[in-house]
């Protein structure tokens, strides 16, 4: 029989306010195997800490109890408390009261009944616990980064200054990502190439970084420490090793008719080709689909002009596999896609674009050279709408419900820099709320009121509809003056939502680590572990983890730099105990164990087993504990119930119900 | 009958087999029983006509174990039976030589019964190449009944009379599918939740917990079952509930969920009648509703969808949609 003590915190008011501890202390000592049970204010300081040694020096306490905030806050704190005070860490058990009752209850009379059932069904646990000893598992010393956009590189670049060797994967032909589509940036108005441009340099001449563009993470085993990775290079079409650089193949390309991805599709570009002039790596990859000799055999002009003679058209995918101790995620965003929001005639009228296609436009390397014009004649226009929140806040299903965060800051931007450049042009946004929280934003909304003199209307536009002469005609409501208006535009930027990179979903699968209802990556914790993923070894850099402009966007993919960092500096780690194992006298060998098991966990031996006298060669389970990460997926699909997890066994689990049900 | 009887002995004589694995005559023409023939003078017990509805498969897992080959007879809708234990390592193919036998559906003899007949004695003409309608003897007289009519049900909803898995294959089979299977289940999901648990209330309270059902499942194949374990608090859990019976019959058939061929077995040996295969047949349409079609056994080296993964899943979202329909 264990001797268990029960330790209630109150949590400040937290818990205290809503359930009466010591009702729960005074219920939960009359459970069995109950030797000791106490309350205090925080169990988590350094008292509650020492009340909880003393009581299992005292009494020779085999298990406690600890009836306090979630186990993802403090568990932790309370099994080092334990091992400290003598007590195997695995012989404590965490009655979640506060995140699971106080916080989201109201009657103290209810609350308090199910604080002590809580207690009850941890006490029965505990009950059943047994000592677990943790094992230990090496970790590889190298990074891989997971998008090579300006987070992708900021990591990169700072795991390997702490001298890890580093891999970049990026899916597109070039590192850059977004911030290479930028003309210039808030709140200072530099030029996003002037800054972006050196940092992929750097990451490209680093030593420690090694950079696979036109790549793609194909398949991700193994667990913190130890990732085995497939990677799949995708066929370039040309030997990278001979390639010069010199863009003589582009040139003289004669299928010109692709839609430029960079570009967001407003020009079109060669069948081979570079995406933009600084790309890194600068060689070029044939795009199959539109290639000539790809789609007819005859052509081949490309390789002839080539020099260097690196144009290979038989060239091939190519999967390698490497190992990582950590993985950044830095998958990205893009812009939604708006054919839902027909009113705004998005499909309808070339005029209408969105707030990143206005980047291309403003770009000297843009579709129209950098100069302002409209892209359905090319006139110079005289009135520019701005459209604010097109598909954020939104609260139907075309939209998203979250702000996208960098709108309000990127179109007080455009509007600055349009009247700086032509003061001509009249400037009218249609705002929800003006956001402009962060450094020198604020001032800087204002200067593109109050100097550049931006018209800011508070409302939104109910439709644009394309007129016979080419002009676009704006409905609005002005809710401050509550009113009405109909404006004549020549063009309608729209602030188009930004949603995390289509491809995070089949990677988040890939890395079993969670995302919202959004595609966000979740953080372990939204305020605490804010660049860590629930998933051990899985860090999260930039937008992939939630909306948030460039300098957001270092800062994090710096922490979660850090944070790879502290793990690859490990040599080993303790891994958990809380493994399965088979029950060699249950198991079947059916193997629908190892079928589920997302880790490769599970292999099988014949082995001779001697059932209660009976001797005979059986097919047996047997579990990797290196590998097992105790998700427990493998208990529930065995139909004998030869599987169990070790610290959360099936008879605990059936225990603590039976505790709750009683 | 006399072709599969010649061929046992011939496998016998030149030890391709040691053992043949077949049924037996029994004390009536209804009830052959399942049986090992060892030598060449048992098999003059051997008898193979409608009423050897038994599946065979299941029997291979001892068998697996023994030293030589067995001979063993299957039907078509035995063979996925015999995959599927295949898939979960249960049997040994190399310790089997199969025969798909041919099968014109296999006979109930409760379903003559229901006709109003008794007191029977004899039963003849159910041979596979018999006639059309089986010849029943009674203390009252002969009656002659449709053979269809005194199929089991799961020969109407027959699965098709390909044999999926075989060494050599020893008469014609016929595809006596004339119901639809699932509209048995569709008039369950109709009723309301209160309906369903009358219906299985008085279905289940039949119970006798004989374990017939789980006995004879090839898909109940554990080497300790659950409901024997002391491992499990799920022994003493039956006198605390009136109507205990359905955890039983409900974790039996989440356990063989996915895993079941819908061969049939449980319901045709339930002594109190119960329709145990509509747990497992409404399984089976969700998941060819949630994960595409599926025949649990179709080949030897699949992948369940329970114990898969593929990109194209379900999103649970839609599980939850689906389900709530």
């Amino acid at each position: 029989m264990q001797r268990i003590g029960v330790f209630v915190c109150h949590c400040g008011s937290n818990i205290a306010a809503t359930v009466d501890v010591k009702k729960v202390v005074e219920m939960a000592a009359r459970e069995p195997g109950v030797v000791h049970a106490e309350d205090y204010q925080y169990m988590c300081s350094e008292a509650g800490q020492a009340k909880i040694a003393a009581a299992i020096a005292e009494k020779k306490l085999t298990g406690i109890v600890v009836c306090s905030c979630s186990p993802r806050m403090h568990e932790a704190t309370f099994r080092k408390c334990a091992e400290r005070a003598g007590l195997n860490p695995y012989m404590v058990e965490i009655a979640n009261i506060r995140e699971h009752c106080s916080w989201i209850h109201k009657n103290m009379e209810e609350a308090t009944e199910k604080a002590v059932i809580l207690a009850r069904a941890a006490i029965a646990k505990v009950n059943l616990n047994a000592p677990l000893k943790p094992g230990e598992s090496r970790v590889t010393k190298r990074a891989l980064v997971i998008g090579g956009g300006i987070a992708g590189i900021q990591s990169a670049l700072d795991i390997a200054d702490a001298g890890y060797e580093v891999d970049i994967v990026e899916k597109t032909p070039s590192i850059g990502g977004r911030m290479a589509q930028l003309d210039k940036t808030f709140p200072t108005l530099d030029c996003s190439a002037c800054i972006l441009t050196p940092k992929m340099v750097e990451a490209a001449a680093h030593e420690k970084i090694n950079i696979y563009t036109y790549s793609e993470v194909e398949k991700i085993s193994g667990f913190v420490g130890d990732f085995t990775v497939d990677i799949r290079k995708k066929a370039r079409s040309i030997d990278a090793n001979k390639c010069t650089g010199c863009g003589a193949c582009q040139e003289k390309c004669p299928s010109k008719k692709s839609l430029s991805e960079f570009n967001r599709g407003l020009n079109t570009r060669s069948a081979i080709y570079t995406p933009f002039a600084q790309a890194i790596p600068n060689v070029p990859v044939i795009d199959r689909e539109a290639c000539i000799k790809f789609k007819t055999g005859k052509c081949g002009i490309c390789s002839k002009v080539c020099a260097a003679g690196a144009v290979d058209y038989e060239q091939k995918d190519e999967i390698f596999t490497e190992k990582y101790g950590a993985i950044v995620v830095a998958t990205g965003f893009d812009t939604i896609k708006l054919d839902k929001y027909d009113e705004y005639a998005y499909n309808q009228s070339k005029d209408v674009i969105t707030s990143l296609e206005l980047e291309r436009v403003m770009n000297a390397a843009g579709p129209t050279k950098g100069h302002l014009e409209r892209l359905s004649d090319g006139k110079h226009p005289e009135h520019i709408v701005f459209v604010q929140c097109v598909g954020s806040r939104c609260s139907d299903e075309r939209g998203k419900p979250y702000c996208s965060k960098i709108c309000c800051m990127y179109t007080a931007k455009h509007a600055m820099l349009i009247r700086d450049k032509y003061p001509d042009v009249k400037v009218t946004v249609f705002y929800i709320d003006v956001r402009t929280p962060g450094k020198n934003f604020d001032e800087f909304y204002r200067r593109a009121v109050e100097e550049y003199g931006v018209n800011y209307i508070k409302g939104q536009v109910g439709k644009v509809a394309p007129q016979p002469d080419g002009s676009l005609l704006v409905q609005a409501s002005d809710l401050l003056d509550n009113k009405q208006i109909k404006m004549k535009a020549d063009m309608v930027v729209l602030a188009t939502a930004i949603e995390p990179d289509p491809s995070v979903r089949p990677l988040a699968t890939m890395l079993t680590a969670s995302i919202d209802t959004n595609n966000f990556l979740t953080e372990a914790h939204p305020k605490l572990r804010p660049v860590e993923s629930p998933t051990a070894g899985i860090f999260l850099s930039g937008v992939c983890q939630g909306p948030k402009d460039i300098p957001e966007t270092v800062a994090q993919a710096g922490a979660a730099a850090v944070k790879a960092i502290g793990l690859l500096a490990k040599d080993k780690l303790t891994t958990n105990p809380c493994t399965a194992k088979a029950d060699e006298l249950l198991c079947n060998g059916c193997s629908t164990c190892a079928n589920v098991c997302p880790y490769g966990a599970i292999s099988y031996e014949v082995k001779l087993i001697n059932d209660h006298g009976v001797r005979e060669d059986r097919r047996i389970a047997v579990v990797n504990n290196a590998l097992c990460q105790g998700c427990g997926a493998c208990t529930v699909a065995c139909p004998s119930g030869a599987m169990d997890l070790q610290g959360f066994s099936n008879r605990q689990i059936i225990a603590e119900v039976d505790a709750i049900c009683r | 009958m006399q072709e599969l009887i010649n061929r046992a002995k011939e496998l016998l004589a030149d030890g391709t087999v040691v053992r043949v694995l077949g049924w037996r005559k029994g004390d009536m023409d209804y009830n052959p029983e399942v049986a090992y023939f060892n030598s060449a003078e048992e098999l003059d017990n051997f008898v193979y006509d409608g009423f050897c509805g038994a599946n065979l498969s299941k029997y291979m897992i001892e068998a697996s174990k023994l030293e030589g080959k067995t001979l063993v007879f299957l039907k078509p809708c035995d063979t996925y039976s015999f995959n599927q234990l295949l898939c979960e390592h249960r049997v040994d193919r190399d310790k089997a030589y199969i025969i798909g036998v041919g099968c014109r559906g296999k006979l109930d003899i409760e379903k003559v019964k229901a006709q109003g007949i008794s007191g029977i004695t004899a039963v003849s003409g159910t041979e596979l190449d018999g006639p059309d309608s089986i010849k029943v003897s009674t203390i009252y007289g002969d009656f002659d009944v449709a053979y269809t009519d005194a199929m089991l049900e799961r020969c109407h909803v027959c699965k098709g009379k390909e044999h999926k898995i075989y060494d050599e294959l020893i008469g014609e089979s016929k595809d006596t599918h004339d119901m639809d299977r699932m509209a048995a289940v569709a008039a369950i999901e109709a009723m309301s939740p209160t309906e369903k648990f009358a219906y299985f209330q008085a279905e289940l309270s039949k119970c006798i917990r004989c374990n017939a059902c789980r006995n004879v499942c090839p898909a109940c194949s554990c080497r300790k079952c659950v409901f024997d374990s002391t491992k499990f608090d799920s022994q003493q859990k039956a006198n605390v509930d009136s109507f205990e019976e359905k955890m039983f019959h409900i974790i039996r058939a989440f356990h063989v969920a996915g895993r079941c061929t819908d061969c049939g077995e449980c319901s045709r040996v339930c002594p109190q009648g119960i329709p145990l295969h509509l747990f497992n047949r409404k399984f089976i349409k969700d998941i060819d509703e949630l994960y595409g079609k599926y025949q649990a056994g179709e080949t030897a080296d699949q992948r369940a969808p329970l114990v898969n993964f593929t990109f194209g899943d379900a999103e649970p979202s839609i599980v939850n949609e689906r389900g709530s329909k």
